[in-house]
């Protein structure tokens, strides 16, 4: 039996992904962990993430949990989601915030005149976009991924979010969306998988990735 | 006409279709302006129903009135969230920060708060602040005070009972900047009419904040739920009794969205 820690640093919906993993995983020991040996000690990682993140990653190192993140990171199959998959990359134009750094590259902000929050006059309003990117996306699936195993290219995803992570390496990508501007939403590199969007809220095709992250064997 | 909606080449966003459960004692009901209230039924049955149908969201809000009865959705939401996996709002009877808290620990996604924002507007920085504005919708219930040219709508609070004075597309746009990430904005004049969203005051909140609004209050055929997106401006539409009562599921309502060039997901 499958033993999964989520990393419960006090950020996020850590309920919502364990009450998700618990329906597509029922025979999978599932844990919310707040302790470092506790994460050490699981075979997979979810590192989940939500609000500013500043907040973020101060709470983590306030948990003393980072270190163990970054362990999880070196073997175990481990899988960010949202803020969590952000806090891979270098640091985030989001109150300047240094990360984990796991991957490189840096976390921006939906920007430009296409967005309802440049003031320009001259701009439609009525077809500005919105931020935060709040709904369902369809998700193009840029490389072929154990994860996106009986998931069709283009289903759409939900999304909360005004920041996303743009990679250096333009090879982590996986999976894209469009906003105004086509965004990487998900990365993966050999036993780490990240996604911008929130599987457990995308109903049948967001249990099926957790689905998919329980029986990979990367 | 001009669609409201942002090409695909430049956004891949669909438009969110969301049902509303009035939730009081343990069941779903539907009133005409809070009063002769009829059972609608099960909320945990018709949560998974409209999930099945492909609704975007739900939207719970909690109308019961004592403070002892508002603990009574809680139990609810956590058997929803354990069984149905799309994002959850609910609403009702939040008054501070911890109110919030203990909704999200019961498996809700956002919050949303009405007369609690209008008496203390900071409770809306203080929630989003700590809880990130994802999670903090601003729910607005607005009366037509003033008629074209220049028509003005006024904030109700207290389940629409209470005036107060305050413009509606002002007081949407100072909770967008005190932190709300979404604007929920019910027409008291159109609800329970089903003569459709006040199209007026939804393009001119719409318009005015950079941050996502659902049209509420009206609805009565399809085409009014087309109209919210691509006339009013709104990212999502909700409605209660269309779907409650099967006049129409979720699906059909999306098959009518998309007829109309309107980009929705569909499974």
């Amino acid at each position: 039996m499958t033993s999964i820690a989520i990393v419960d640093y006090g950020m996020g919906n850590y309920h919502s992904v364990e009450r998700a993993l618990r329906h597509a995983a029922p025979e999978a020991d599932i844990r919310l962990c707040k302790q470092a040996q506790e994460i050490d000690a699981a075979d997979r990682v979810v590192f989940p993430g939500q609000g500013a993140m500043a907040d973020c990653m101060r709470t983590l190192d306030e948990a003393g949990l980072r270190d163990a993140v970054l362990r999880a990171a070196r073997d175990k199959p481990l899988l960010g989601v949202c803020v969590g998959e952000q806090m891979l990359f270098e640091r985030s134009d989001e109150g300047n915030t240094a990360s984990l750094g796991i991957f490189k590259g840096e976390v921006k902000r939906f920007t430009g005149p296409l967005f309802a929050e440049q003031l320009g006059a001259q701009t439609d309003r009525a077809s500005r976009l919105k931020v935060p990117h709040m709904g369902w996306n369809p998700v193009r699936q840029t490389r072929p991924h154990a994860l996106w195993s009986g998931i069709a290219d283009a289903t759409p995803f939900y999304f909360v979010h005004s920041y996303y992570a743009v990679p250096s390496d333009a090879g982590l990508t996986v999976g894209e969306s469009q906003y105004g501007v086509r965004f990487t939403c998900a990365v993966a590199h050999e036993n780490i998988f990240a996604v911008q969007f929130h599987p457990e809220k995308s109903a049948d095709s967001g249990l099926r990735l957790y689905r998919n992250f329980v029986d990979w064997n990367p | 006409m001009t669609i409201a909606t942002a090409s695909s080449a430049v956004s891949g966003l669909t438009r969110r279709i969301i049902p509303c459960l009035d939730v009081t004692a343990g069941r779903v009901v539907k009133g005409v302006n809070f009063v002769q209230l009829v059972d609608a039924g099960d909320p945990i049955e018709i949560a998974r129903r409209y999930n099945e149908q492909g609704a975007d969201e739900l939207t719970f809000l909690d109308i019961t009135a004592t403070s002892d009865g508002r603990d009574l959705i809680l139990p609810i939401i956590e058997q929803v969230a354990s069984q149905v996996f799309i994002p959850l709002t609910v609403g009702g009877g939040v008054r501070q920060v911890s109110d919030v808290q203990r909704l999200l620990n019961a498996g809700a996604d956002k919050i949303s708060m009405n007369s609690a924002a209008v008496a203390n507007p900071d409770l809306v920085r203080a929630a989003s602040d700590y809880h990130g504005s994802q999670c903090i919708v601003v729910a607005i219930d607005a009366r037509r005070v003033k008629d074209a040219p220049t028509p003005t709508w006024e904030v109700f609070t207290h389940g629409g009972r209470k005036g107060t004075g305050i413009d509606a597309v002002a007081w949407a746009r100072k909770m967008a900047e005190y932190g709300a990430g979404e604007i929920l904005l019910t027409s008291m004049d159109r609800d329970g009419t089903k003569s459709g969203f006040d199209l007026e005051l939804t393009r001119q909140v719409s318009d005015a904040v950079a941050v996502p609004v659902i049209a509420s209050g009206g609805v009565g055929t399809l085409q009014h739920l087309a109209d919210g997106v691509t006339l009013g401006g709104a990212s999502a539409v909700l409605a209660a009794s269309i779907f409650h009562y099967g006049e129409f599921t979720v699906r059909e309502a999306k098959d009518f969205m998309a007829s109309r060039g309107i980009p929705v997901r569909r499974n």
